[in-house]
């Protein structure tokens, strides 16, 4: 059976000459990769709002459109048509340069993912590695945001951003890291593939996978600053942490990053702990339009549990978020990878 | 040499100064806090008063005492009906004024209707301080029944008047008994479920366990009252040490916790929510009946002399002081409000702990910015 992409390329291919073809693809590619973005980050927003709403007994958004579904359009909009106002007494340069960090290094993490086995743009073979760098290309903006603002709440807010995520990379890098202990290779399709034939690593990797999985998990909520990881913004702390100077379409760079962090963060553990785009046992591997639904499916799962953790815990302190991290995940981390590499010696692994 | 060293030192840090307030989330209103920090830990607080200064024990002086009870409830909003009872009981107490039993038991019930809405707000709001939002949502869910008896009752939901001199300004709504019983049936069943979002938390435990330790002896020092002294071991309760109204006829503990950090605070509070459930449960089949008020001149005119009367509200010992030299106005009021003696501790408290513990403290304090500012 022939798939969209393959019948998209044939006909570009026919129409015009192979370089234009190539060009024209990747155009396409990145087009559909932002409307994919704008829509994911927004929708991702009113889905934090509903899930607030129905943990804390409100009716959540419900005015704009069937159950409030282009409420987030009109914030959209209003963000975009709102004035940037600012401070004049910051670095202007870094100040106006700071959001795009975050925001770029979102959409170039995004790209890489293997939504499908064909909707798979960009498939390198150092895929985790690639992600896990790029990835972190996004806290440079927050701590230019609040080097930059000439603020000092702004301030705090980076300094702590800063100190927080160069921690907790290291748990994100070693629990997969682990996992990649049992597939032998950080390319994303091959990963999958590992799992197409034994099962979903998680299976297969069992107890240290699950702890893998559980020290990513709070890394990766660390990774997105979100509660109870969020004192970077800290609003009670530091009223709005390192974005109190912007606002508008800058401020709204630096927001949509956060949930295609939350995004991004979900999709690595979907591909390296869930399977990627397999569905369970198998039963639908076959048929193509299911595979990014089976992705997607599972990321929402995941994406839910990241909002409940959000709206149950209250905030950690700052040295109580480095103990954690140093204390604790880090060398529990180290002996999982010891634990891991003796299970896939022996070859416990549980296959299917 | 050691001088030179620390200027060539390109790690060198510095303390410095931040505004927190007057508009700022934590501080719940208009208080401002001039920081001194470096990097997270805070080496001083200054409170920074007067942005939401009224003068209200001026205003009192130009003011007849039933318009007096009227200007108390904008000082700590969220015990309005407790500081008017205070006034009440003042000018009741100059006029030797014996009010029918049937206003005590009211007046107890109502006030710890105000202290149970109070200590929800507080809890509500503690959590948002220390980052978990969902708490406010859920106590506001409760505390909306208890406006709904304050509006039926006295027609207000936030500066709520109900006390005069005498009395109360009507009997209660017919439907007063019935709803509070019902609020109380809601609220026993609820009141768990705010130890499980969040007492037993270990995030939150470890946010206030150990953080912001008053001791007992500073506490007295610092004129610290409510359950913020109660939090360290200071037994100060005006409603078991001096009971006024119907509190010398129930039975109810007071709440100790001798540890005096924030979570000892929480504990107090959320205990005191219990105490007042068990008050008020023992009150509300047994309202006598009577009047609901002693006749009393349109105006007032208080013997000449000194008059003083303290009552527990939410947040600590309000003590109302007048000074009559026999006119329809008092020459001199004073309003003791607990706010402010409880803020005095603060820097004391926060010296040496991070920022966000500094939040942590100010919310265990439950500071009502009018309170402190009159």
């Amino acid at each position: 059976m022939m798939l969209p992409t393959e019948w998209i390329h044939n006909f570009l291919y026919a129409l015009m000459p192979e370089g234009i073809a190539h060009a024209v693809e990747l155009v396409l590619i990145a087009l559909g990769f932002l409307a994919f973005f704008a829509v994911a980050g927004l929708y991702l927003v009113l889905l934090e709002r509903w899930i607030a709403a129905w943990v804390q007994l409100r009716r959540g958004p419900n005015r704009v459109g069937p159950w409030g579904i282009f409420q987030t359009i009109a914030d959209a909009l209003k963000l975009v048509t709102k004035e940037l106002t600012g401070t004049t007494k910051a670095d202007m340069f870094l100040y106006n340069l700071a959001p795009y960090f975050p925001i770029v290094a979102a959409l170039i993490t995004i790209s890489v993912f293997a939504y499908s086995q064909s909707l798979h743009a960009f498939d390198i073979n150092i895929g985790i590695f690639f992600i896990t760098a790029v990835s972190s290309i996004g806290v440079i903006g927050i701590l230019l945001a609040g080097w930059s603002s000439n603020n000092k709440y702004a301030l705090i807010g980076a300094m702590r951003s800063g100190v927080m995520v160069v921690s907790y990379e290291l748990s994100v890098g070693l629990s997969l890291l682990t996992m990649v202990l049992m597939t032998g290779s950080l390319q994303l399709s091959e990963i999958i593939e590992v799992q197409r034939t034994g099962g979903w690593l998680i299976v297969q990797g069992h107890i240290p996978a699950v702890i893998a999985f559980m020290i990513y998990m709070i890394a990766g909520t660390a990774e997105t600053n979100r509660t109870p990881f969020d004192l970077v913004e800290a609003e009670s702390e530091l009223g709005a942490g390192y974005h109190t100077e912007y606002s508008g379409m800058k401020f709204a760079y630096f927001f949509l990053a956060e949930f295609i962090n939350m995004f991004i963060v979900a999709s690595i553990a979907v591909t390296v702990f869930f399977g990627g785009w397999l569905s369970p046992f198998g039963i639908t591997d076959e048929i193509f339009w299911l595979q990014p639904v089976w992705f997607l499916a599972k990321v929402f799962v995941i994406i839910v549990l990241m909002m409940l953790f959000r709206w149950t815990f209250p905030r950690l302190r700052i040295d109580q978020i480095l103990t954690l991290e140093w204390k604790y995940l880090l060398p529990l981390n180290l002996m999982n990878l010891v634990l891991m590499a003796i299970i896939v010696w022996l070859g416990w692994t549980i296959n299917f | 040499m050691q001088q030179e060293y620390i200027v060539k030192d390109p790690f060198k840090t510095e303390e410095y100064m931040i505004n927190m307030g007057p508009q700022h989330p934590a501080t719940h209103g208009v208080l401002r806090l001039v920081l001194t920090i470096d990097g997270e830990i805070i080496k001083k607080v200054e409170p920074d008063l007067g942005y939401i200064h009224r003068s209200i024990e001026k205003m009192c002086e130009y003011d007849t005492y039933q318009q007096i009870v009227h200007l108390t409830d904008r000082m700590d909003y969220l015990s309005s009906h407790i500081n008017n009872e205070a006034v009440c009981l003042t000018v009741e107490k100059a006029l030797e004024l014996e009010v029918p039993e049937r206003v005590k038991v009211i007046r107890t019930i109502i006030s710890e209707l105000t202290r149970l809405a109070s200590h929800q707000l507080w809890w509500g709001v503690f959590g948002m301080d220390i980052g978990g939002l969902t708490t406010y949502f859920y106590a506001f869910r409760d505390r909306e029944m208890i406006n709904d008896i304050f509006e039926e009752t006295c027609g207000a939901r936030l500066t709520m008047n109900y006390n005069i001199p005498g009395g109360l300004m009507f009997d209660i709504h017919p439907n007063f008994v019935n709803r509070t019983k019902a609020f109380i049936k809601h609220f026993k069943t609820k009141l768990p479920e705010y130890d499980q979002l969040l007492t037993g938390n270990i995030i939150f435990e470890k946010r206030t366990k150990g953080v912001g330790i008053i001791s007992k002896e500073d506490a007295i020092s610092f004129g610290v009252t409510g359950p913020t002294g109660r939090g360290s071991g200071l037994s100060c309760d005006i409603r078991k040490s001096h009971p006024y109204s119907a509190y010398d006829r129930v039975k109810f503990n007071e709440v100790l916790f001798t540890e005096g950090d924030t979570w000892a605070r929480y504990k107090v509070r959320i205990q005191e929510m219990w105490e007042s459930i068990s008050i008020i449960e023992q009150l509300i089949d047994n309202i006598p009946d009577g009047d609901f008020k002693v006749p009393t001149k349109a105006v007032i005119n208080l013997p000449k002399g000194e008059f003083y009367q303290r009552v527990e509200t939410a947040r600590g010992e309000l003590g109302v002081y007048i000074n009559s030299d026999g006119n329809k106005n008092p020459y001199r009021v004073k309003f003791r409000s607990p706010g402010f003696s409880n803020l005095s501790i603060l820097d004391h408290a926060a010296r040496g702990s991070k920022l966000g513990d500094l939040v942590a403290i100010m919310a265990s304090f439950d500071l009502v910015i009018p309170d402190i500012d009159r």
